[in-house]
């Protein structure tokens, strides 16, 4: 047995009858970190010498039959926006990179009091600026499938790792499609979470009416065991939800025989790769194998949502990202004549491109003259597209897409043009400014074997749901246990 | 909606959000920018007469806790990634 290749659930079971110690599974993981990681690029920060020590508390814990903690032994990476007290925290850019947090997030809290074991924190996109983990100003993060073609982005560097047997999980954030497209990129599991559902306190802003906290996991078992460790309300976090969060492990293997699936033509349009519609397909004919009711549906204000999403995202970041201005903490410019200089040539070398110009193109939106034509007229759109979803679950109780309308591309294939790079998110925005869920699985793989996904969305609050279509696909397929063959 | 921007324009944006742009930055800037707009003014299409603005999706309005004092940052944590201190205050560049 290789313990790197554990889920969750086996190895909880496993660690429980004594069959390795939570030593041995902690280093298994730390062995493919030393093994692979040079060449993958997926963590940022590695911390070996906390995680062993927390690893021997949890041994004699498990020694003395005490182990009370539901993740108790289970090693996990986190995405560099979390913050964790006393490590260093980044965002992925140069303006946080001596940066030590000091507080943990809300959820990183939560995990560590259900024994989980953080081994290290992951690279991403800048603040999540990004599709492909190029924009980091650290390193690029390959994929474990093909290290010519990107992991995705932002959570590329979480999706590598969990793909490549480092760590058995990754805590990371979804503004718009952060979590899944590199899940599909990677072949694993993605969750983004109902907006409110987990707390974003103490998590790197990106835009705050958009974030939204997950985990990208091995199988959908483990993302609805891990939501239900990290859900919940916050006193730290005003916009979290008030509804209670349920056990969906006592869901999950309900039937899901009658469940209304739609299928939303907008995301079969002409641009979409041949051999992804066609592994969609082949999926969506296995949930009609399961009893899923299928038909057809629309959502016409889809091709609007990469303009009413990034004009909302942007906007935010201008605000969220002016807190950086070489005072309080961050990168300085230690020769600025006055205070004037100091923010300007701060924010001027901090800051890598896909950050400026996110950062400009907010400020004009949101600048006089523009507020209308631009941001207010995005926040309208972004209504129109929450109502296209409320009026098509009257209809259906979920929905079935493709998480990108292409495989993992090239590294440096998209880089030097943000506008592309920024179409790639097609599929994964049009959720985000609806507050609603959407699971990424793996469903397939390309002639060229690259992994493939699909997503299924839901209503607010419609985890449960999720997961037990989601799970109930992987009781049925093998494409989730396919591993990357690293050498 | 003025989509192809002047160089102008982008010296007065970068000038709001207080960040330095080299020359080459500028032009690069324009470019990239200009194409930008030029496509998210697709929304123009789009009639939005009747309908309102959504910026959040909880519901959730004027969300209240008890004010209750609780330990925090002690001066130390505060100042732990200042670039520069003095005697336990942030210390900045002067102001004019």
């Amino acid at each position: 047995m290789d313990l790197s290749d554990l889920t969750i659930k086996q190895a909880l079971q496993s660690l429980k009858e004594k069959k390795f110690s939570t030593r041995e599974l902690v280093l298994a993981n730390f062995e493919r970190i030393e093994k692979f990681d040079q060449d993958i690029s997926a963590f940022l920060t590695v911390c070996k010498e906390s995680a062993l020590k927390e690893a021997d508390e949890a041994d004699k814990l498990i020694a003395r039959g005490k182990a009370a903690g539901s993740l108790t032994g289970i090693p996990y990476s986190a995405k560099d926006v979390f913050s964790v007290k006393g490590v260093k925290t980044t965002a992925s850019s140069k303006i946080l990179e001596n940066y030590i947090a000091p507080y943990d997030a809300t959820s990183i809290k939560k995990l560590k009091e259900a024994g989980a074991i953080l081994i290290g924190k992951t690279n991403h996109d800048p603040f999540g600026f990004g599709s492909s983990t190029e924009n980091s100003d650290f390193k690029i993060t390959k994929n474990p499938w093909n290290k010519n073609k990107v992991p995705g982005g932002s959570s590329g560097g979480s999706a590598a790792a969990v793909a490549s047997g480092m760590g058995i999980f990754s805590l990371a954030e979804d503004t718009g499609g952060s979590i899944r497209q590199p899940a599909c990129f990677c072949g694993v599991t993605g969750i983004k979470v109902t907006y409110g559902r987990v707390s974003r306190f103490g998590v790197i802003a990106y835009g705050s009416s958009l974030d939204t906290i997950g985990v990208i996991t091995k199988t959908v078992e483990d993302a609805a065991i891990l939501l239900k460790e990290i859900g919940g309300r916050d006193e730290n976090d005003a916009t979290t939800l008030n509804e209670p969060v349920p056990d969906y492990l006592k869901t999950i293997d309900q039937s899901i025989k009658n469940l209304r699936i739609g299928i939303p033509k907008e995301y079969f349009t002409k641009g979409i790769n041949k051999e992804v519609e066609a592994l969609i397909k082949e999926a969506i004919k296995e949930f009609e194998k399961l009893g899923a009711k299928i038909e057809p549906v629309s959502l016409p204000y889809t091709k609007y949502a990469i303009p009413a999403y990034y004009l909302s995202g942007i906007s935010e970041v201008s605000a969220n990202l002016a807190r950086y201005d070489g005072i309080r903490f961050g990168y300085s410019q230690k020769d600025a004549k006055d205070l004037k200089s100091l923010y300007f040539e701060s924010r001027a070398k901090g800051f890598g491109p896909e950050v400026k110009r996110r950062i400009m193109l907010g400020t004009y939106a949101l600048s006089a003259g523009y507020y209308d034509a631009f941001y207010k007229k995005a926040q309208q759109v972004r209504n129109l597209i929450k109502q296209d979803f409320d009026k098509v679950f009257e209809k259906v109780d979920i929905l079935i897409a493709p998480v990108s309308p292409f495989p993992a591309f090239d590294i440096g294939e998209k880089a030097q043009d943000p506008l592309q790079m920024w179409l790639a998110d097609i599929f994964t925005v049009t959720i985000n400014p609806a507050g609603i869920p959407g699971l990424a699985i793996p469903c397939g793989f390309t002639s060229d074997n690259l992994p493939i996904g699909l997503q299924l969305i839901g209503p607010r609050l419609s985890e449960p749901i999720l997961f037990k279509a989601g799970h109930a696909f992987q009781k049925i397929t093998d494409w989730h246990k396919s591993k990357p063959n690293l050498k | 909606m003025a989509k192809d921007l002047i160089r102008k324009q982008v010296e007065h944006v970068a000038e709001l959000a207080h960040i330095g742009l080299t020359e080459k930055e500028i032009e690069k800037f324009r470019e990239q920018l200009s194409a930008i707009l030029d496509f998210v003014s697709k929304l123009e299409e789009v009639n939005t007469a009747k309908t309102k603005a959504l910026s959040q999706t909880t519901g959730l309005k004027n969300v209240f806790r008890q004010d209750i004092v609780k330990p925090s940052f002690t001066q130390e944590q505060a100042l732990m990634n200042a670039p520069d201190q003095y005697k336990g205050y942030f210390r900045t560049k002067k102001v004019f």
